[in-house]
């Protein structure tokens, strides 16, 4: 199936693209009010502790303090109460308790307060004149840990000790399919905590209304879930709220989960004035989600033509402080690229001594890929096969049931693998010794979940579109495209514009992939409305019945009109055309990405350098290619430094030592050559222009293909992520 | 709180006037006191590079100087780099390559590598990554940053000999 | 942070007479340290007392014959931009261009990464091999010492109360030597030393007349390892010595773990660090003479 386009496919510059160059762009930290006051959060510096007193009043007597609160501020949370957010559900109490804790402290950075003041110095004096008294208790730091008898307990409510959920998918015989084998590779592999690292600090603004209304600023994923998960935290109704979302910089994730929005308008409530909080990058490290650490076995079986008889996998995910590790997402993707007759899954969340984890682009799914990718690489050495080859005789195809369930509509995978064979690096001869090239591929759901749009047509032809999803990488562009195709326009003449949650009908979270799938989908169908009473006033401006729409304008008998001739005459046939949509889409595209690296390896100090790297992925279709290389590029950096050298690095008492850019070690520009993509187009049937959605399968193969690349290059097959110099050398 | 200090300086070409605290930060004066927030904070102690701007001769992270330090200066921002409603060749290169993602770390990026052209008119993909190791972008991978600046470069400088 | 007061005295004997008088002053030069420990708290000021005014804090000034001065508050982009010291002594423009990154360097000083004292600190082992020594300025007059003996303990030094730095000192460089400083870091940039290596040899006749060799991060301070050094003396420099003065100073490390490193890989790093950077520092006493 080939369509030719006018606007999709192409590479328009950003809508927002000057606002964000000239410095002009407003972030949620840029935000000025009047009477603006500023907050700050005190935090727990032991990782698990009862807290016997808190006493707040040198911090309320200190000159420029207008509040202090603690969780006793905010209303108890029934036990049971659910909270959506947007990627997965949480419970209230566990929110609220990830908010300001209460009873006990959970993980070294938890917080425990806040205060407003009238400058963020006077209120860090303030903050640090709270008195807390604990009674520190054992703290444990990874799954295997707590799951072990005598483990602390977190949580004395759950059924299982610090096990939150198991989970179990099986399928086929298990036993019968091993019995089929003739190569079987079974291996463990342990991944470490690691953080979105987005740029922006989380912030919030919120002003408590003596009429009872609150107005949220914020950087957010999802304007809508912030609302509501903080109205849930409040306890007040979610039409109480309004969120106004600013510019984001960069979430990946973890820009979904509320942490200072009910601290500010709680601060606001009580102090009569709007509060600003402000992250600093430690608190960003040790107060917000970052992705679970997890340890992850994987058994296959495979038979002398290479395909695969069996699989199995276990899966302990670090949940952090509540429950909700991404074990789930992980199960499920463990095995989701290949087309496998027996397996047998489980999945266990943990709750562990660390902050609550939250979404990191593709949650969980690097963490499983990891085991199964370098599982198969043995494979395809022990049989010697090339391991694309391996891949390709085993990949998922229209049809293929995953072991949770689903059968596959289209999918790319073996489009995907053939765009790696052909690829130029892959094609080409490595430099010299110490030289390893690693392959992996990997698979992405990309989600559905509401959207809403408005298009109002403006008498100079152009259109006006009203949307709510957070843009985070260009999708005011992309989105505009999909409204400019429709219409017949260019997309210069759409002007997008995000608005607040009481100015658009409800939209889901910029995650999952979904934006440019469900939001498009949204604006999609807003502009079929617009093209069909747009017809109808032609219809009446002619006196026709029929008018056909074609390329941008508009024709009946011989007569014609385009777009903008026909916007000019709206008033004049019965006033202005202004069309909306609300989608919640079921025709969900999953991606599957692939990585081709080649690594040099300094055998004396154990030293990894990139030199070249190739990212594939299935976007469905590609609005803005430019923007989709963007997301691959940029999953690729992010997979690789959580393969070579990013880590949450904990003490024994549960103290992040490595708080700060400066010993996170995130890469840098010198780090990385540069990332060539390839973009593999197979259309996705449930979206109108094929779209399935790029934002993160590209970060699921990077763990894996290093590991496979750095055991080509030194022998050796690690067994824990990051494989940074140290663990290269086995010092 | 210590008592205020007029710091009389130089911002984009214009002498602005401010009164700080000792502790605040030149990052802090910018945005809080000038109302100049398109300079970002991303992480407080130098190594994110998004609060970059020039200082007299050469570039600083300003979550790192002291407003009062600025007293005398001459500072230019992000806001300083276009000329009127024209945008200065990186920030058109950075439009045109695609260079920004969330655009947070951008406004950094822009001054920084406005620098480096200024030192080398034709810098190479190495010392172009080098220059810019002390700007963290965590959306793109830097391969697109890199090519605009090199497009930039090419924008500004003639095509290298 | 809390709030303190601030100063930028003109001259050399009102910053010590303004040092004398506040005992909690902290002194800033180019604050990529200070300003990062004021705000974690790690460190407390009810004085600031920026130090940039001092014309001799200032100075860069080399001669042939009296070798190189370095003002204390030099920012590391005038030396990496400066013609006498990179033709005389280009290690020291490399290690100035691997503090921090770019901007790191519009503000960082020599003297500052002295004063901090740092046990990673890149400048130091540099600076040892160099054979430098900072002069000091307090209430009782000035005195030299050397670098080696500067630092006294992780944060601390022979600053005593009252006095600062004033310069950094280095010898002219003699005829067919050579110097340079290696560092392991994980990233490329912007990373903390988990071994860095300083050497500087010179030869005579193609003999190693003299060397010396220091280490960051693997003991409680810099460490100067004299015996490394003195074992190449009267060798040629063959593989195998520079592997011997390599083992010597790994011998005197003492690292410890932490997380950027445990101890045995610090040890591992410390032989093959020392070997590279005496091999550069040869070739360089090779090649520029």
């Amino acid at each position: 199936m080939s369509t030719t386009y006018n606007v999709i496919g192409t590479r328009p510059i950003r809508h927002d693209g000057a606002d964000k160059v000239t410095g002009r762009a407003l972030y949620g930290a840029d935000l000025q009010l009047a009477r603006m006051i500023h907050g700050a959060v005190l935090r727990s510096p032991h990782a698990h502790a009862r807290i016997l007193r808190i006493d707040t009043s040198k911090a309320e007597a200190l000159p420029g303090v207008f509040a202090v609160v603690t969780a006793a501020d905010f209303p108890p949370a029934p036990a049971d109460k659910i909270v959506d957010f947007g990627e997965g559900d949480t419970l209230l109490s566990s929110l609220r308790g990830n908010i300001l804790a209460s009873g006990k402290v959970l993980y070294s950075g938890h917080a425990v307060a806040a205060v407003a003041a009238v400058n963020a110095h006077v209120a860090a004096e303030a903050a640090a004149l709270i008195e807390v008294d604990y009674e520190p208790l054992p703290c444990v730091l990874t799954a295997p840990e707590a799951m072990a008898p005598g483990a602390p307990i977190l949580h004395e409510n759950l059924p299982n000790g610090n096990v939150a959920e198991l989970i179990r998918y099986e399928m086929g015989d298990l036993a019968a399919g091993f019995a089929e084998a003739t190569v079987i590779v079974e291996r463990e592999l342990d991944t470490a905590t690691v953080h979105q690292g987005y740029i922006e600090p989380q912030n919030a603004t919120a002003f408590w209304s003596s009429d009872g209304r609150i107005h949220i600023w914020c950087s957010t994923q999802g304007s809508f879930v912030a609302r509501d998960a903080s109205a849930a935290v409040l306890d007040v109704p979610v039409s109480q709220v309004k969120v106004t979302p600013m510019e984001i910089g960069g979430g990946f994730g973890g820009k979904i989960n509320v942490y200072l929005e009910p601290v500010a308008a709680m601060l606001s409530k009580k102090a009569g004035r709007p509060v600003k909080l402000v992250m600093s990058r430690r608190d960003v490290f040790t107060g917000t989600g970052p992705t679970p650490g997890s340890r992850v076995r994987v058994k296959i079986g495979v038979n002398d033509a290479g395909k695969i008889t069996a699989a199995q996998a276990w899966l302990a995910y670090e949940a952090g402080a509540y429950p909700g590790a991404m074990v789930g997402p992980g199960a499920m993707t463990v095995f989701a690229c290949y087309d496998i007759e027996n397996v047998l899954i489980e999945g266990f969340d943990v709750v562990v001594n660390k902050p609550s984890t939250s979404a990191y682009r593709a949650p969980g799914a690097p963490n499983s890929a990891l085991a199964t990718e370098t599982v198969l690489d043995e494979i395809a050495e022990k049989l010697g096969i090339d391991p694309l080859e391996l891949r390709l005789r085993n990949a998922a195809k229209e049809g293929t049931r995953r072991a949770d369930g689903p059968r596959y509509k289209r999918i790319g995978c073996i489009e995907v693998l053939e765009a790696m064979k052909a690829s130029p690096q892959y094609n080409a001869p490595l430099p010299g010794p110490n030289c390893g090239r690693g392959v992996a591929i990997g698979f992405w759901f990309n989600a559905g979940l509401p959207s809403s749009a408005t298009l109002s047509v403006n008498a100079d032809g152009t259109v006006n579109l009203i949307e709510g999803s957070t843009d985070i990488g260009g999708s005011r562009t992309s989105l505009s495209m999909q409204a400019a195709e429709v219409l017949g326009l260019r997309a210069e003449d759409i002007h997008p514009t995000i608005v607040d949650t009481d100015s658009v009908g409800y939209t889901g979270v910029t995650g999952g992939s979904r934006t440019t799938f469900a939001t498009g989908l949204a604006v999609h169908d807003a502009a079929q409305m617009v093209v069909e009473q747009m017809k109808a006033r032609a219809a009446r401006l002619w006196a026709v019945d029929e008018v056909s729409f074609s390329n941008g304008t508009f024709s009946a008998n011989g007569q014609s009109l385009t777009f903008a001739q026909l916007a000019a005459q709206l008033g004049a046939t019965g006033g202005p055309v202004s069309c909306s949509a609300t989608v919640n889409p079921k025709g969900v595209g999953g991606s599957i990405a692939g990585l081709i690296i080649d690594v040099k390896v300094d055998p004396e100090t154990g030293k990894t350098d990139v030199l070249r790297v190739t990212s594939v992925q299935d976007a469905g279709k590609a609005i803005h290619p430019a923007y989709v290389e963007g997301q691959m590029q940029g999953g690729t950096a992010q997979g690789i430094g959580w393969a070579l050298n990013e880590e949450y690095f904990m003490d024994a008492d549960g103290d992040m030592r490595n708080g700060s850019y400066l010993d996170y070690r995130m890469p840098t520009a010198l780090d990385l050559p540069m990332i060539e993509t390839i973009i593999v187009e197979v259309p996705n049937p449930g979206h109108p222009f094929g779209v399935r959605g790029v934002g993160e399968a590209n970060i699921v193969p990077p763990l894996a293909a290093v590991a496979n690349a750095l055991y080509r290059a030194t022998g050796k097959r690690l067994n824990r992520v990051p494989m940074n110099p140290a663990t290269i050398l086995g010092l | 709180m210590s008592a205020k200090v007029q710091v009389q300086t130089t911002i984009n070409n214009e002498p602005v006037e401010f009164l700080c605290e000792p502790r605040q930060s030149l990052l802090e004066c910018l945005r809080d006191i000038v109302g100049l927030t398109g300079t970002k904070e991303g992480c407080g102690d130098g190594n994110c590079g998004s609060c970059t701007v020039k200082l007299g001769d050469r570039i600083v992270t300003s979550c790192l100087v002291l407003g009062v330090e600025a007293a005398g200066e001459s500072i230019t921002t992000v806001e300083g780099l276009a000329h009127g409603s024209t945008l200065h060749p990186l920030q058109k290169a950075f439009l045109d390559h695609a260079a920004l993602q969330c655009g947070i770390c951008t406004p950094g990026f822009l001054i920084a590598a406005d620098a480096l052209l200024q030192k080398h008119p034709h810098p190479t993909e190495e010392q172009t990554r080098f220059w810019l190791s002390n700007n963290l972008c965590r959306c793109t991978g830097y391969d697109k940053i890199i090519r605009a600046v090199q497009a930039a470069a090419i924008e500004i400088n003639g095509a290298a000999q | 942070m809390k709030a303190f007061d601030y100063a930028a005295p003109a001259s050399l004997p009102e910053a010590v007479g303004l040092l004398a008088s506040q005992p909690s002053a902290r002194l800033l030069a180019g604050g990529t340290d200070l300003l990062v420990q004021l705000r974690s708290g790690r460190k407390e000021a009810d004085v600031v007392i920026d130090v940039k005014k001092i014309p001799e804090l200032n100075e860069i000034a080399f001669s042939p014959a009296g070798g190189l001065t370095i003002g204390a508050a030099v920012p590391c982009y005038r030396l990496t931009a400066d013609a006498s010291i990179q033709s005389h002594y280009p290690a020291l423009v490399e290690v100035a261009s691997w503090i921090g990154g770019t901007q790191i360097q519009g503000r960082a000083s020599l003297g500052g990464n002295l004063c901090n004292s740092a046990p990673s600190a890149d400048s130091i082992p540099l600076l040892i091999a160099l054979g430098a020594s900072a002069l000091i300025a307090g209430p009782a007059g000035s005195r030299s010492v050397p670098v080696e003996d500067f630092c006294t303990a992780p944060g601390r030094n022979q600053l005593a109360p009252g006095e600062l730095l004033v310069s950094i000192q280095i010898p002219p460089p003699a005829p067919f030597s050579g110097a340079a400083y290696l560092r392991f870091i994980p990233r490329n940039e912007m990373d903390i030393a988990v071994v860095g290596a300083g050497a500087a040899v010179t030869l005579s006749n193609g003999v190693i007349a003299g060397a010396r060799i220091a280490l960051s991060s693997v003991a409680p301070t810099p460490l100067y390892v004299p015996a490394a050094g003195e074992s190449l003396v009267n060798q040629m420099p063959t593989a195998e010595a520079l592997e011997t003065a390599a083992k010597i100073a790994q011998e005197a490390a003492s690292p410890i773990s932490d997380m950027r490193g445990s101890a045995a890989y610090r040890r591992h790093l410390c032989a093959v660090m020392v070997r590279r950077a005496l091999e550069l520092a040869v070739a360089r006493a090779l090649e520029i003479n």
